[in-house]
């Protein structure tokens, strides 16, 4: 419908749709800015950086500020894993079992220096060298461990990530 | 009632009850005794039933390098209190020792980690497989003599 006052011009085009609060994007754009908004962790804590992700997610630092809050207990329902500690031999095939089960599209996040490398433990005989080992890594926190403001802005960072796709592939492939 | 268990005694009444078995280490603080491998069964038997020092605190065992590996046994008494260490020797290339876990149920678990971290063979254990690392792990790695894989 237009509108046709006699002192303003017709709307047309984008400042039409702009008049009814419309705006166009793909479908793809508007599930991405819903899934950057809103991440799903799957509850999963391994040492001692789970601790901060859980006092990240309790009343003081309030990730739920920015939606992410649902730590889900089943990996089924969930849509990003925070790897949150050392990750032994015996633990890795727990780890992508937990991995496998998350539907897509999914997300992991490597917190603490355990998590990126094997940290102190890289030596060690029975310590996986790095999450990036066996899944694919999006986002990296280092820190030993890292505080919870560090695990928001590598969540923010996430965000981001998964808000402009074409960008990251861009900036980093 | 004492309040201390007196170990002295202990020692003393065991080593006149095993002479050739059981030799009292001196070099230690803590009150020690060494055992043959034959005995260890019958003396933690005694230390448990006789002696009132009946909570197996720890097991665990040593590399001793060229004079091959111990397993070393806590025995403690809470009330009165008392604690007693009991050594055992066994060789460097085929290291075996009797199991326990006839006396103190809770030693299979500790019997399976010295196992898994050092390679000794517990005879009599009901299942004698790792524990802590996974079970295509590839040697002892407590042991002096193990490398560690460099993966910088």
């Amino acid at each position: 419908m237009v509108i046709n006052n006699n002192n303003q011009k017709p709307y047309t085009g984008e400042e039409e749709v702009a008049h009814k609060n419309i705006i166009l994007a793909s479908i793809d754009q508007v599930l991405d800015y819903a899934r950057a908004h809103s991440f799903w962790p799957v509850t999963f804590g391994l040492a001692c950086c789970a601790i901060e992700m859980m006092a990240a997610g309790g009343a003081r630092y309030d990730v739920a500020r920015f939606g992410y809050e649902v730590f889900r207990p089943s990996p089924r329902q969930a849509d990003l894993m925070i790897v949150a500690g050392t990750i032994t031999e015996k633990m890795a095939p727990l780890v992508k079992r937990v991995y496998d089960q998350m539907p897509e599209p999914k997300y992991v996040i490597a917190m603490g220096s355990c998590a990126i490398s094997g940290g102190p433990f890289v030596d060690s005989y029975h310590v996986v060298p790095g999450a990036d080992e066996f899944l694919p890594v999006d986002v990296y926190i280092p820190g030993c461990p890292p505080r919870p403001e560090a695990l928001i802005h590598g969540l923010l960072l996430l965000r981001d990530k998964v808000k402009n796709p074409k960008v990251v592939m861009r900036k980093h492939g | 009632m004492d309040k201390f268990l007196a170990v002295d005694e202990v020692i003393s009444s065991l080593a006149a009850k095993y002479p050739e078995q059981v030799e009292v280490v001196e070099e230690t603080l803590q009150p020690a005794i060494r055992v043959t491998k034959e005995a260890l069964v019958q003396v933690m038997q005694d230390l448990k039933n006789e002696y009132k020092l009946g909570f197996l605190a720890d097991l665990t065992a040593v590399d001793a390098g060229d004079e091959g590996f111990k397993g070393v046994y806590h025995v403690m008494s809470w009330k009165p209190y008392s604690m007693l260490r009991v050594e055992v020797n066994t060789s460097k290339d085929n290291p075996s020792l009797p199991s326990i876990v006839d006396v103190w149920p809770a030693a299979n678990v500790q019997e399976r980690e010295a196992y898994d971290m050092f390679g000794i063979i517990y005879e009599g254990h009901p299942k004698l497989t790792r524990i802590l690392l996974s079970d295509n792990f590839e040697g002892y790695p407590l042991r002096k003599d193990y490398q560690l894989p460099s993966r910088r």
